[in-house]
C-alpha cells in the first residue's frame, strides 16, 4: 500500500480489554475526498475502531511481535501528533453525546474552536464566523439560538456535525451519524457528508443501514468480530457472498432504477 | 424532503446578552457594596461613612484623604470584629462557588459540590484532628488531606457501585460525608472541655463567627491564588461539556486535566473549610443560578460564580447573626434552608428529563 496517498491509512490496529480482542489486526484505507463507510453487525468493533483512530482510546499492543500499529493521514503519523494539533486535523462525532447543562447551539458549536485558540482566549470574531459557517454547512443555521436540550434527535445530530466542522478538520470520523433519525434527517446527514467529501475532506462513517451505505458511500470496510472481512468499492463489498456469512441473512442485490447503485433486500436465511 | 443545505448566509450575532462582560464589574461592585453595608448591620448603628473612614485609616490613606479616625471602640468594632468575619464569608462563598462549578463540569454531575461529595466533612475531620494534636499551623494542610481523602473515597465507592452516575456519586458522597461528620463529632466530644456542642456545630454546619485577620489571609489568599487558577481553566472545562471522549477529541489530556483540577478543588476546599467549617450548598446553588444568566460556558461562569458566591455568603452570614439577635445561627443553617429546596428541585428536574 502506498503510504504517500492522501487520506487515512491505518494498519495492524488491535485493541482489547480484559484479555479479549475487540479489534484484531485491522487495516483501513480511506481516501481523501471520499466517504468511506464502516459496516458490521453489532459488537463487530466499529465504534472502538473509530475511537482508536481518533486517538481517544490508545491502540493496545495486542500483537505480541512484529511491527506495531500505524495510523497515518496524508503521510503524517496521527498518533505522533500532539493532541491539540491532532484535534485541528481530525474531528470525531460520537453517538448520543449529550449534556444536562443549559447550552445554546452556537455555544456548543463554538466548543469546536477550542483546539484552534489559546486555552486562555475567549471566542474571537473569527471563531464565531467559523461556527456560523459550520452551522450553515450542517444545515443548522436556524438552530443557532436554541438550547441543545430542546432539540430533536435529527437537529441534535446536525449540531454535533457542526461542532465537528467548526474544528475545520481534514479528516472526520462519525459513529453512526444516522442512528435514531427519521429518513429525511438520515438523508440530510449523508448529504452533508457528501458535501464534505466534495470539499476534499476524508470522511469515515460507521453505519448500520446497508442501503444507506449503498446509496452514499464510495468505499466500504466490513468488520466482523473485530476483523476486516471485506474492503473496497461499494459494488465489491455489498454482494451476497460477502454479506450473508457476516449477517446470517439471505441477501438479494437489486439495482436502483435511477442511480444505478445497489439496493439490498434481506430474508431470514 | 430533506432540508436544503444553506451555505451562504453569514453570521448574525449569538444568543448571549449583548455585553455579558459588563456583568463582572457589576458583580464586583455588588460584592464590595454588600461587604460595606453588611459591616454596618448589627448593634451600634454604624454608618457606611464610618466604615469607609475606618478602612481608609487602616489602609494608611485616611490622613491623606483628610478623614478623621473613629473612636477606638467603634473602630475596633469595624476593623477587628466585623470586617474579618465578613471578608472571610466573602472569600469562603467565592471559593465554594468556584469549587462547585468546577466539580459539576468535571463530573458532569449537576448535583456535585464540595459539601455533598464529602470534601467539606473530610476537610473538617482533618482540621479537627490537627487542632486536637495541637499543631494549628498544619490546619490548611490537614484539611486538604481530609478533602482529598474524602473525594477519593467517594469516587471509588461510587465506582465500586457500578457505572459512575450522578446519583450514585452523591449517595457515595453522602455516606463518606456522614462518616467524616460522625468522626468529627466523636473526636470533639472525646477531647473537648467546655462548649463541645458549639464547636461541633461550627465545624459541621459552618460558621465564620470567630474569623480573624488570619482567617481572611488563609481563605482570601487561597481564593485569590487557587480560585484564579481554576477560573482560568474555562476552555478546558468547556471541552468536557459533552463528556470525556469529546474532550479528548478536542485535544484535552482528559485524565491529567481531571486530576489536576480535582486536586485544585480539594486544596481550595481544604483552605476554606479550615477557616469556616463545612458550609453546605453554596457550591451547589450558586453555579446553577449564575448559569441561568451566562449559559454553560465557563469563561464568564467561573469568575461570576465567585463574585456572586461572595455576596451570597456575606448576606447569608448577616442573616445568621441578625435574625434572632442576640442569638447567632451557624451560617450553614441559612445556606441549607436556601440550598436544600434547590437541591430537591434539581433532583426532581433530573428525574423528569
Amino acid at each position: 500500500m502506498p503510504t504517500t496517498q492522501r487520506g487515512l491509512t491505518a494498519e495492524r490496529v488491535s485493541w482489547g480489554i480484559d484479555g479479549q480482542l475487540i479489534l484484531d489486526d485491522v487495516g483501513v484505507l480511506a481516501p481523501a475526498g471520499a466517504v468511506t463507510g464502516l459496516l458490521g453487525p453489532n459488537g463487530s468493533g466499529k465504534s472502538t475502531l473509530l475511537r482508536v483512530l481518533a486517538g481517544v482510546q490508545q491502540a493496545g499492543r495486542q500483537a505480541a511481535s512484529g511491527p506495531g500499529p500505524t495510523t497515518t493521514f496524508d503521510g503524517a503519523d496521527l498518533r505522533a501528533l500532539p493532541r491539540r494539533e491532532r484535534a485541528r486535523v481530525l474531528a470525531l462525532v460520537e453517538q448520543d453525546a449529550g449534556t444536562d447543562l443549559p447550552l445554546t447551539v452556537l455555544d456548543a458549536v463554538l466548543l469546536g474552536r477550542i483546539p484552534h485558540r489559546s486555552l486562555l482566549a475567549g471566542d474571537s470574531d473569527a471563531d464565531r464566523a467559523a461556527a456560523h459557517t459550520a452551522l450553515a454547512a450542517a444545515g443548522a443555521q436556524e438552530l443557532a439560538d436554541r438550547e441543545v436540550g430542546t432539540l430533536s434527535g435529527g437537529e441534535r445530530q446536525r449540531v454535533h456535525m457542526a461542532r465537528a466542522l467548526a474544528q475545520r478538520p481534514r479528516l472526520i470520523l462519525l459513529d453512526e451519524p444516522t442512528n435514531h433519525l427519521d429518513i429525511a434527517a438520515q438523508l440530510h446527514a449523508m448529504r452533508v457528508l457528501r458535501d464534505l467529501a466534495a470539499d476534499g475532506v476524508t470522511v469515515v462513517a460507521a453505519l448500520h443501514d446497508l442501503n444507506l451505505a449503498a446509496s452514499t458511500c464510495d468505499h466500504l470496510v466490513l468488520l466482523d468480530g473485530g476483523r476486516v472481512v471485506a474492503a473496497g468499492p461499494v459494488g465489491e463489498v455489498l454482494v451476497p457472498a460477502v454479506l450473508e456469512p457476516v449477517y446470517g441473512v439471505r441477501v438479494d442485490v437489486l439495482t436502483h432504477p435511477r442511480t444505478g447503485r445497489p439496493v439490498l433486500s434481506f430474508d431470514r436465511g | 424532503m430533506s432540508p436544503a443545505i444553506r451555505r451562504s448566509r453569514l453570521p448574525t450575532r449569538g444568543t448571549s446578552p449583548s455585553r455579558p462582560w459588563l456583568a463582572l464589574p457589576l458583580a464586583a461592585l455588588v460584592l464590595v457594596v454588600s461587604i460595606g453595608v453588611a459591616v454596618t448591620i448589627g448593634p451600634a448603628d454604624l454608618t457606611l461613612s464610618e466604615v469607609g473612614r475606618s478602612v481608609a485609616t487602616h489602609l494608611g490613606v485616611g490622613g491623606a484623604l483628610g478623614l478623621e479616625p473613629l473612636s477606638a471602640l467603634r473602630d475596633g468594632m469595624v476593623w477587628q470584629l466585623r470586617m474579618p468575619r465578613i471578608l472571610t464569608a466573602a472569600a469562603v462563598g467565592a471559593g465554594l462557588a468556584v469549587c462547585g462549578a468546577v466539580m459539576q463540569s468535571l463530573t458532569r454531575n449537576p448535583l456535585a459540590d464540595p459539601y455533598l461529595l464529602g470534601l467539606s466533612s473530610g476537610a473538617s475531620l482533618g482540621a479537627v484532628l490537627v487542632l486536637l494534636a495541637g499543631v494549628p499551623l498544619l490546619l490548611p494542610v490537614a484539611a486538604f488531606v481530609g478533602a482529598v481523602g474524602a473525594l477519593a473515597l467517594a469516587l471509588s465507592l461510587a465506582g465500586a457501585l457500578g457505572t459512575i452516575t450522578p446519583t450514585r456519586t452523591v449517595l457515595a458522597g453522602l455516606a463518606i460525608s456522614q462518616l467524616c461528620a460522625a468522626a468529627v463529632s466523636f473526636v470533639i466530644f472525646w477531647s473537648a472541655k467546655g462548649d463541645a456542642f458549639r464547636e461541633v456545630l461550627s465545624w459541621l454546619m459552618g460558621s465564620v463567627a470567630s474569623a480573624t485577620w488570619t482567617s481572611v489571609a488563609v481563605a482570601g489568599g487561597a481564593v485569590l491564588v487557587l480560585g484564579t487558577l481554576l477560573a482560568l481553566t474555562g476552555s478546558v472545562l468547556d471541552a468536557f461539556t459533552f463528556g470525556d471522549t469529546a474532550a479528548a477529541a478536542l485535544g484535552v489530556p482528559v485524565n491529567r486535566a481531571r486530576w489536576i483540577l480535582l486536586i485544585g478543588v480539594a486544596l481550595l476546599t481544604g483552605a476554606l473549610v479550615s477557616q469556616s467549617g463545612s458550609i453546605g450548598f453554596v457550591g451547589l446553588i450558586l453555579p446553577h443560578a449564575v448559569r441561568l444568566f451566562t449559559g454553560a460556558r465557563h469563561r464568564l461562569l467561573l469568575p461570576l460564580s465567585a463574585l456572586a458566591g461572595g455576596s451570597f455568603l456575606v448576606w447569608a452570614d448577616t442573616l445568621a447573626r441578625t435574625v434572632f439577635e442576640p442569638r447567632e445561627l451557624p451560617v450553614g443553617i441559612v445556606t441549607a434552608a436556601i440550598g436544600a429546596p434547590v437541591f430537591a428541585f434539581l433532583l426532581w428536574r433530573g428525574n423528569h428529563r
